[in-house]
Order: structure tokens, then sequence, then C-alpha cells
């Protein structure tokens, strides 16, 4: 089989799946249609695996290629074509995979759903978009994967369209991402305008002598029309890939159902931004201030949006802002060059990140669908498999030497660190104390839903068991890249050049070349080394912290408390550090999150510029609804009093 | 008499049966009436300059102009009459169910 | 004199007007509850009609323009496609029309004659060629129109509709009837092409604005462009379903041919005077048509004020040059398509006795029927204009045109208020999907009418294939005018 047939079947096979199981639903069943879904994503997934294969063994070299030209105006011609590279296989891969796991992982989590072939369509669909915007090989297929994607996204969300906060969510989503689009077709726009070309090769080969080329926006300035075009696509990526202040969606997206949380939010979708930025490396190389733009911008969302996962209480939502904050660090990442740490963190994230939420579905399903934490507990006896990934998944996402997690994490600290760029100081620091924050708000979800007291009600109490085989084995085949994915690939993926085909890096800029120079011997050593770093102690720091607070008044309590009775009351009362944690550190980070939650998202955002200009619009339309009086002799005096300001405009000017 | 003059009266003519349209409020049948005065507006014109430029297709389009204009009355009569019928009034103002 | 001859290019018009008489006939001796003889006689003779129109146009053939009738009639590549574009739409009119009157018990002859003979307007409006055949075609398709708005003769409604609507149109083909006459007395002819001649080098002859200013009232009016649109919510709303499917469809096509006779090739050397009159209108429909639809419940009277601004849309593309008239005559070829899908479905999902005109009647319809849900989102989507279907396409072309010609604000301004505009499309879409369905009655039509909507709506996706052909043949045959 040629490349190009299996690219095409890659891309094809979901969307034929899709068709059938959406609109033969009824004909097929709900049997047929996951086996038709399944079947064709395990397909992409199995051909996608290897032609990463075929990348990391060198025997493929990068395809380029037009399957169809769809339309040629003037000299813009739009095609659809596929440009697949070691990037491109990486991102394929990610996606067909997490896919399947999340097809399997449905049959389970939805059984009972009346909607269950849509769903299946909709999930293999979303696969099929994905897979074209990953794919493209122009500018304008980028857009509709990006759209489409987009699209797949909101009916998803909205899935249960009976709940309200479904479908508010929904709304919200499709707000906020419009903000982030029109950005990204200035974006495409101004890309047209400067190469009069939307293919990327054609594009990226002139880049070069475009560096100088200057745009006049408002008033005299010239700007740079690279940091434009590059500041511009960036604010699409902000939308899709949920960076401060576009993210406030992402939260409310938790309302749809939790596979789609995995698959979209979680893994796939949300990279889609970061993606696109580190396939227009070429652009974005051209302008440090873009460059600066997305470092900072990420580095705000990595520390912040942490901060706000301390305070939740429904799961799902913790991981949320947890996927939030990750997103946010392989920003900034972008941002300080390392394309490549970039990609290996998304491609780390996608599996350990998907782990939880499905993690966190099986919980929810054992919960009767409840997602309060408080209402959870000591569930490690009644569902084993569950709580054990669970652990691997937070062990890699806090970054646990070792574990995938660490790997990659760790890549883009010291990156940061390394790098020169304005700023960068700044978001070292940020990164830093996210992997305390991270650590935090990660065991504190482990210790409410697995450890302590058995919160929950007594009736779900009793019906509390392991979930079924579809739910738990995705777990345990998503546990397994988790562990050890990062120790298999850092080496090739980050210093042995395996993506020097796709991203270009200024030598100047290098970061990741520099690491791999000074600070990366064997991968075992880099593993090693991470247990005397400061990051490790500060990961170590929110573990501490979070047992102290969160298992204290239980596993503390109950046992130790009896035989340590005098130390616990000299813990607790002599010292007040209790009483300093609780208001300072915990108090203080939950007041902080609080303030920053309602007041950035909440108030700012969806207050003044979602709503405010959407109320505006509506009362200027009520207002004007009495001209349409009813009365015949009043629409032809508005007839008659417009022919009358024509002739005096146009004949007596 | 130049053609300025019959077009200052044609004008006037064109000006009444606009006014008539949207100044007159009661009925609905001076409404069909100030419509027939506009197209004998129109014709005049049309006549007006057909003699001044010594060109005989203006006044062949009078003539579909006043074949049109009978039948264009009577489809107005058949409306004013199904109105009546169901509304019992043909009052102008009367008639504003359908707004907003 | 003219000889038999002379009759062979106007044959589609000929076989309009016979069948529309022979239905008259037929419908004498039909039951009104069937009926389904008329119908079937209307559709042959679009198809035939069809045939007729596209038998010059055969590959290999060079088609030539002609001229006859003494210049008052031309077959040219522009009007006939427009009026293929018109048999097909007719064609589904038909088929809803007998969904929907059936559905009242009130299938009769002289309405599939009148639209018969309102079809004859149209293809008359499309290939006159003279001011004398366009007023005639404009007028046979506007008396025709105002009976079939009045056909319910016991609803009120309908009544009120038919009565301002025949006000509003006499008088705006007054007006126009007095620009004409205005353009006559300043060039001497009534011939397009010789206006074209005559008026070379005079552009700012105050007669020849004036008549200007007239005339395009009248294609505003016809075309329900604001500040002359006060009759189309009215209308649209007072006048049977299948009334306001025809009006929203094949009309707009001719207005469309109307205004590119009259202003593109009659009076195109006046082009900075009407462009910048139209420019005006079509910045007043867009605004007007958006923020009026946005406070509507009822579905009828928001797709009136939709249509509006879709044709302030259509407008700017004929302030768009030469590839702007490709660009409004596609607008307006993909538009007629969405319309006639969104007031079909509504004659779907109506009973007897039930007319589902409120968007409340299409609250859960997903639940429904979650195929008809679909065709919905895709008829309304794309009347949105969300990528990738064919409105947004349409769009597209419209605003490259316009921002090509320099009009950027122009362009702002449209795409501003398309997405304002997307608020009230998006609301119905809310209702489908996400709220609880009212009723359960199951929907009840006819295989072939099922199909046609079926059809209407996948254009919204299947057209895309044809894009680039259809933009194609767009830009050709308004190059060839």
């Amino acid at each position: 089989m040629d490349m190009k047939t299996t690219l095409m079947i890659i891309a094809f096979a979901p969307l034929v799946a899709a068709a059938i199981a959406g609109l033969f639903g009824r004909q097929v069943g709900r049997i047929g249609a996951h086996t038709i879904t399944i079947g064709a994503v395990g397909l992409s997934c199995v051909l996608s695996v290897r032609v990463l294969l075929q990348f990391i063994n060198g025997e493929a070299t990068p395809f380029n290629e037009n399957l169809y030209t769809w339309m040629v105006t003037g000299d813009l011609s739009m095609h659809v074509g596929f440009m697949v590279d070691s990037l491109t296989a990486i991102m394929m891969t990610v996606v067909t995979f997490v896919s399947l796991m999340v097809h399997i992982y449905t049959i389970g989590y939805m059984s009972e759903d009346p909607g269950y072939q849509r769903f299946f369509s909709y999930i293999s669909l979303f696969t099929f978009a994905m897979l074209m915007l990953v794919m493209a090989n122009n500018f304008m297929q980028l857009f509709f994967g990006w759209e489409a994607v987009g699209l797949v996204s909101y009916l998803l969300i909205g899935f249960w369209y009976k709940k309200e906060t479904a479908i508010f969510a929904n709304m919200k989503a499709f707000l906020v991402n419009r903000v982030g689009d029109f950005g990204f077709l200035l974006g495409i726009g101004a890309v047209l305008m400067t190469f009069g070309t939307l293919d990327y090769v054609e594009v990226f080969n002139q880049a070069p002598q475009m560096a100088d080329k200057t745009i006049t926006i408002i008033g005299d300035n010239q700007w740079s029309m690279m940091t434009v075009i590059c500041i511009c696509l960036f604010i699409g990526a902000m939308g899709k890939s949920a960076q401060a202040p576009l993210h406030v969606w992402l939260p409310d997206s938790m309302e749809g159902p939790t596979p789609i949380s995995a698959l979209i939010h979680a893994a796939t979708m949300v990279t889609a931004g970061i993606f696109m930025v580190s396939r227009m490396s070429p652009l974005f190389e051209m302008s440090d201030t873009a460059l600066s733009f997305v470092m900072l911008i990420g580095a705000f969302t990595a520390f912040f949006m942490g901060l706000i996962g301390i305070v939740q209480n429904d799961i799902k939502r913790v991981i949320a802002y947890s996927t939030l904050s990750q997103l946010g660090y392989m920003t900034v990442a972008l941002g300080v060059s390392a394309y490549s740490a970039a990609i290996f963190h998304l491609m780390t994230h996608a599996f350990f990140k998907a782990l939880l939420f499905l993690g966190a579905g099986s919980v929810i399903i054992a919960m009767h669908h409840k997602q309060d934490m408080q209402e959870m507990g000591g569930l490690k006896k009644y569902m084993p498999i569950t709580f054990i990934t669970a652990w691997v998944g937070t062990l890699a996402l806090v970054g646990f030497p070792g574990l995938s997690g660490y790997f990659s994490k760790d890549a883009i600290i010291v990156a940061t660190g390394l790098s020169d760029r304005w700023g960068s100081d700044v978001a070292y620091i940020a990164v830093l104390l996210g992997v305390f924050v991270t650590s935090l708000y990660s065991f504190r979800l482990l210790y409410l839903t697995f450890h302590g007291k058995e919160r929950m009600d007594h009736h779900t109490k009793e019906h509390l068991h392991e979930s079924p085989w579809v739910v738990t084995l995705p777990l345990v085949l998503l546990a397994i890249p988790s562990i050890f994915i990062g120790w298999m690939t850092i080496e090739p993926l980050l210093f042995g050049g395996f993506m020097n085909d796709a991203i270009v890096v200024n030598p100047t800029n290098d970061v990741v070349k520099e690491i791999g120079l000074y600070h990366f011997d064997t991968t075992a050593g880099f593993a090693l080394h991470g247990f005397v770093t400061l990051p490790f102690y500060l990961m170590l720091a929110g573990f501490a912290v979070a047992t102290y607070i969160y298992m204290k008044n239980r596993a503390l309590a109950s046992t130790i408390k009896k035989q340590l009775a005098p130390i616990h009351r000299v813990l607790e009362n002599k010292y007040g550090f209790d009483a300093f944690n609780q208001k300072f550190i915990a108090g203080g980070s939950v007041k902080l999150g609080e303030a920053l939650w309602k007041w950035s998202d909440s108030k700012l955002i969806d207050g003044w510029i979602v709503n405010g200009s959407a109320k505006l619009i509506n009362k200027v339309s009520v207002g004007i609804r009495s001209i349409q009086s009813g009365y015949v002799f009043h629409y032809a005096l508005v007839m008659v009093v417009s022919v009358i300001v024509f002739i005096g405009i146009y004949v007596f000017k | 008499m130049t053609l300025q003059h019959y077009l200052i009266v044609s004008a006037i003519l064109f000006v009444i049966s606009m006014a008539g349209i949207f100044v007159n409020r009661r009925n609905v049948l001076v409404v069909l009436m100030s419509i027939e005065l506009m197209l004998l507006a129109v014709n005049t014109n049309l006549i007006a300059f057909s003699k001044y430029l010594d060109d005989v297709q203006g006044q062949v389009f009078v003539f579909f102009i006043l074949t049109v204009a009978a039948a264009e009355a009577a489809i107005g009569l058949a409306i004013l009459v199904v109105l009546f019928r169901n509304k019992k009034t043909l009052e102008t103002k009367e008639i504003n169910e359908l707004e907003g | 004199m003219f000889g038999w001859s002379e009759l062979v290019p106007a044959f589609p018009e000929i076989l309009v007007l016979s069948m529309a008489c022979v239905v008259l006939l037929v419908g004498l001796f039909t039951d009104k509850k069937k009926g389904g003889f008329i119908v079937f006689l209307s559709v042959i003779t679009m198809m035939f009609a069809a045939i007729l129109t596209l038998k010059d146009h055969v590959a290999g053939v060079e088609f030539t323009k002609t001229v006859i009738f003494n210049g008052t009639f031309i077959r040219d590549e522009f009007g006939d496609m427009l009026k293929v574009v018109v048999y097909l739409l007719m064609i589904s009119v038909f088929f809803y029309a007998k969904q929907y009157l059936r559905q009242h018990d009130n299938l009769q002859g002289e309405y599939f004659a009148l639209l018969l003979f309102a079809t004859l307007g149209i293809m008359v409006m499309i290939s006159g060629h003279n001011f004398i055949a366009l007023y005639l075609g404009l007028e046979l398709l506007a008396l025709s129109s105002y009976a079939l708005v009045a056909y319910n003769r016991n609803d009120l409604n309908g009544n009120e509709a038919a009565m301002k609507y025949f006000i509003l149109g006499a008088l705006a083909s007054g007006m126009l009837l007095y620009g004409m006459s205005l353009i006559y007395g300043a060039v001497g002819t009534l011939q397009i092409n010789e206006i074209s001649q005559a008026i070379a080098g005079q552009n700012n002859d105050m007669f020849l604005v004036l008549g200007l200013i007239f005339v395009i009232v009248g294609i505003g009016f016809k075309l329900g462009a604001a500040p002359f649109h006060m009759w189309v919510p009215d209308v649209y709303e007072g006048a049977p379903t299948a009334t306001t499917l025809f009006i929203a469809s094949a009309p707009k096509i001719a207005a469309f041919a109307l205004a590119v006779r009259i202003l593109g090739q009659s009076l195109d050397v006046l082009m900075i005077h009407w462009q910048s009159m139209l420019a005006t209108l079509a910045i007043v429909s867009i605004i007007v048509g958006n923020l009026f639809a946005l406070q509507q419940t009822n579905l009828k009277r928001l797709f009136a004020y939709s249509t509006i601004s879709h044709i302030g849309f259509m407008l700017l593309g004929l302030v768009g040059g030469a590839e702007g008239i490709a660009a409004s005559m596609f607008y307006i070829i993909v538009y007629t398509i969405m319309a006639v899908g969104g007031f079909g479905m509504i004659v779907l999902l109506s009973n007897k006795g039930m007319e589902a005109d409120q968007i409340a009647d299409f609250k859960g319809l997903n639940q429904r029927s979650g195929w008809y849900a679909f065709l919905m989102l895709l008829l309304v989507a794309s009347m949105a204009g969300f990528p990738p279907l064919i409105g947004f396409f349409s769009k597209l072309y419209v605003l490259k045109a316009v921002i090509d010609q320099g009009h950027i604000i122009l362009a702002a301004v449209a795409v501003i208020f398309a997405v304002i505009g997307a608020f009230y499309y998006l609301k119905i879409i809310k209702v489908m999907y996400f709220e609880e369905s009212e009723t359960d009655q199951a929907i009840d039509a006819s295989f072939d009418v099922k199909t046609v909507l079926s059809i209407n709506a996948l254009a919204q996706l299947g057209l895309l294939v044809l894009l680039p052909v259809l933009f194609q043949y767009c830009i050709r045959v308004t190059g060839s005018l």
C-alpha cells in the first residue's frame, strides 16, 4: 500500500463510519454503530502507528501532495491535500489512539443513553475533522478542520440538550471560540495578503524574504508583518487551546459527557492550537515579539489556572483547570522556541490526561453521575483498577521522575530557564511555581476521591463497584504509555532531530539543543537527575501540603490520633501551624483562586464583554420594532420619504 | 404650451396621487383611485414626450399601461371585496393586524 | 415584421402560457381534495420548458444571442441560466404547494394556473429587452402574486396582506413607470441596448438621474430592499405559506434580472450613481433586516427580515464591479434555494388547521425527527453563512468582490451585521435541538414532498461540489451580457 492510499484510509475511514452510524443509526443498531466506528478508528490507528514507525525508522520521507483541486479563483487555488511529516505522524498517532480508547470506553459510559448511535457518529466525525486539521497542507484546509472540530465539539458539549447548564456551556464555547476564530481568520487573511498563497510549503519558503516587511495598522506605526500574522494566528490558537483570557469555555464544557472531555477537551482538540503554532514554526521564528507574547500568555495560564484548580469541588472541573494549566506549559514551550518540547508534552499529556479524565468518568459512573468530590472518598477499595490507574496518571501529571510527564514537563522548565527571550524570567518563575500548584491540586483530588472517609449517601454506597471491562481496559491501556512513553521517546524526539523536517528553529533560539548538549546525557541519567532538581522539591512540597491538609482530618484523625495523641495535640494546638496553613497557604490560595475566578471569568469576560454587547443589540432591536406599525399609509410614507431623500441627495446635491 | 407645461402637470398629478396614498387614512377605495391617478400621470408624461420626440413608442407604452391599469383595478377591487366581507370595514387605520 | 421562425426562441414562454390556460381549464373539472393531475401538468410544463431552454445549449454548438419581436425580447445565456433555476425552483414550489393546499382541502386549478402565469411573468422579466416588455412581465408577476396572497378568501390575515401588497406594489410600479417615462423623455427610446448607446457621455442629465431614482425604487420594492421593504414581513406572514414560499424565491430572481437589464445593460453609463444608491440600499437592508429579525417569534416573519438582509448582501454584490454581478447572481440563486427549503420545512410541519409558523413549533424537532431537524439545521446554518455550507461561500464571493473594489467599510458593516444575524438563526437551532417538544404528532407528508425537501436542504452541502463550476457559469453569463 503506498503512502497516499494509506493516508486516505486513515483520514476517511472515520468519516465513512460516522456517516453510517449517524444516518443509518436505527438500521445498524447499537452494536452495529459501535462496531463500525471502532473498526474504522482502529484501522486509522493501526495505519497511523505504521506511518509513525516508518518515520522513526527513516523509511518514509515527508509526504506532500494535493488530492483534489477544489477551486481556482484568480491566482489563488484551493486544494484538499495532505502534508505528512514526523510532526503530523505523531499527532495522527496520538489522535487516533486516544480516539480509539475513547470509542471503546464510550460503550460502557453511554450504555444507557438513548443517543448512543448519534454519539458514536459524532466522535468518529470528530476524529475525521481532527485528522483533516493535522494532515492539512494548506491554510484553507487547516481552517476547515479547525471549524469542523469546533462544530462537533459544540454538538458534543450540548449532547445532553435537556440539561440547562449544558446548553449554556455550549453557547459559551461557541461565542468564545468565535473571538479566537476571528483572529485566526485575520491571520490567514494576512498570510494570503503577504504571500499570495495558502500553501504551507510555499509560504514557509517565502517566509525568510518577508522578515522585514511591515504594515501600517493604526496611525503611522510600522508593524512587522510577521509579528502581525503570528499574533493573529496565535489568537486563534488561544481560543482553541483555551489560553487566558479565552479559556473560559473549557471548564464549562465539562457539562458534556466524560468521554468527550477526555477526547476533545484534554487530548486532541485543545491541542490543535499547540500543533498549529509548531507547524507554523518557520513563521513564528521570525518574530521575537510574537514569541514573547505567546510565552507570557502561556505562563499566565499555566500558573493562575492551576490555582483555580485548587478550589474546585467538581472532579471534572479540577481536571479541566489542570488541563488549562498544562496547555499553558505547552504554550510557554512554544514561546521559548522549544517546539519539540511542546509537542512532546502534548503527546505525554494526551495520554495521562485522557487517563485521568476516563478515570474520573469511571468514578462518576460508580457514583451514579455525581461529580462532587465532597461526596466521595474511600473509593479505592471499591474500584481498585480505577484507583491504581488514577495514581499513575497523577504521578505522571505532577512530573514524578521517570514517568512520562516528568520528561516533558522538565524539558519545558529547563528550556524556559535557558531561554534569553524577553520576559522568560517571569515565565520561568511561573512554570516553577506551577509545579507546586499542580502537585497540590492533583493530590487533593486523589485524596478526596479515593482516600479518607466514605462521604457518599447510603444508597450510592450500596451500589459502588468497579466499572465494566470496556471502561477499565482503556484505563489500563492508557496507563501504560503514561508511564513509559516519555522514557522511550524523549531522546529521539527532543535531541535526535526526529522533527527536523517539520520544525524550524533559529540556531540562536534553540534551547532544546542546549539542553541536549549540557543537561542531557542518557535518559536514565536525566530521570535520576530529576530527583535533585528544584521542580522535584516543589512537587514534593505540593504533595506534602496536600497530604497534610486533606488527609489530616481523615487518616491522621482516625488512626494515628489515638497512638500519637500528645504529639498530635501539640501539632494541632501549640504551634498554630495548622491555622497558619489553612489561612495563608490553603485559604490564601482558595481566596486568590476564587477571586480570580469571580473577577476575570465571570464578571469581566462573561459579564461585560460577552453579554454586554448582546444586551445592547437586543435593546435596539426591541425599540425599532415599532417602526413596522402595520399601517399601510405609514409604509407608503416611508417609501415616499426615501424617494425624496434620494432625490435630495442625487439630484439637488 | 410647451413640453414643460405637460411635465409639470403630470408631476403635480403624480405628487397628488402619492399624497393620496399616505395622507388619506379613511378609505381604501380612495387609495385605489390615487393609484389610477398615478398611472394617468405617467401616461401624460409619456404622451408628452412621445409628441415632443416625435416617436411612437411612448404612445404604444400608454396603451399597455391603460390595459394593465384595468386589470390592476379589477384585482384591487376583488381584494377589497374579500377584505370587506371578512372585516366589515374599509378604513385604512383599522387594517393593522400584521405588524412588528 | 416577423416570420414564424422568430417564435422559436420564445418557445419556453409560449409553452408556459398555453399550459397555464390548460391548467386553468383542467382545474374546473378537478376535485378540490385531489388535483394530483394539475400538479403533474405543472411540473411537466416546467420540465419541458427546461428542455426547450436547454436544447440550444448543447455542448459543441455555439450559442448565439437572438433578439426577436422587434427588439423587445432577448434570448441570451444570462437569461437562460436564470430561467433554468426558476424552473427548478418552481418544480419544488409546486410540490410544496400541493402539500400545503391538500392540508387545507383547497387544491384548485387556479392556484397552479396563477403560479404558471407568474412564472411566465418572471420569464418575460428575465428576457425583456424593452421597457414595455419588462413592465408587462413585472405586472403579470405582480398581479398573479396579489391573487395568490389572497388565495385563502376567508383568512383575514391573507386579505390584509394582499391589500397591503397590492397598494404598495401599485405605488412602486407607478414610480417605476414614472422613472421609465423620464428616461424615455431623456433618450427617446425604450429599447435596452439603444438607451445605452443614446446616453453615452451624458451621465449627469437631471431627467436621467431622476428617472434612475424612480426605477431603483421599483426594483428595490420588488426585491424587498430596505427602505422599500415594509411590505415584506406583513405579506410573508399573512400569505398562505405556499404563496410565501413562492414570493420568497423565483420573483427575487426576476427582480435581479430586472436590475441587471435596466441598470447594468441600459443605464450602464450612470454606474457611479446607481452604485452608490444600491450601496445605500444594501447597507440599510442588511442593518434593518438583521436588527428587526432578532425579536421575531413568527418564523415566516423572521425569514422575511432575513430575506431583507440577504437581498442587502445581493445588492452589495452589484456594487462590486463585473465580478460582483456574478457574485450577486450566485448569491441570489443560492439564496432562493435556501428560502424555498426553509419555507418548505414550515409547510412540511404544518397540519390541518395548524400552521407551524412559530419558532415554538420547531421545539424539540430533533426528538420528533432527527432527519428533518438535520435538514433544517443545514438550511438555517447555510442562511446564517456558517462555513462550510454553500451560504458561506455566496457571502464570501460577494465580500471578495466588494473588497476588491475597495469598499472595505461596506464589507465590514455587512460582516458585523451578518454576525449579529447568526444569533437568530442559532435561536432556531437551539430550539430544535435543546428544547422539549410540545407535540409528538408524526410528520405527515407524501413521499415526493419529503424527497424534494431533502434534496433542497442537502443541496446546501451538495452544491459545494459544484461550487466552482456554478460560479464559473455565473461569471461567464454575466460577462457575456
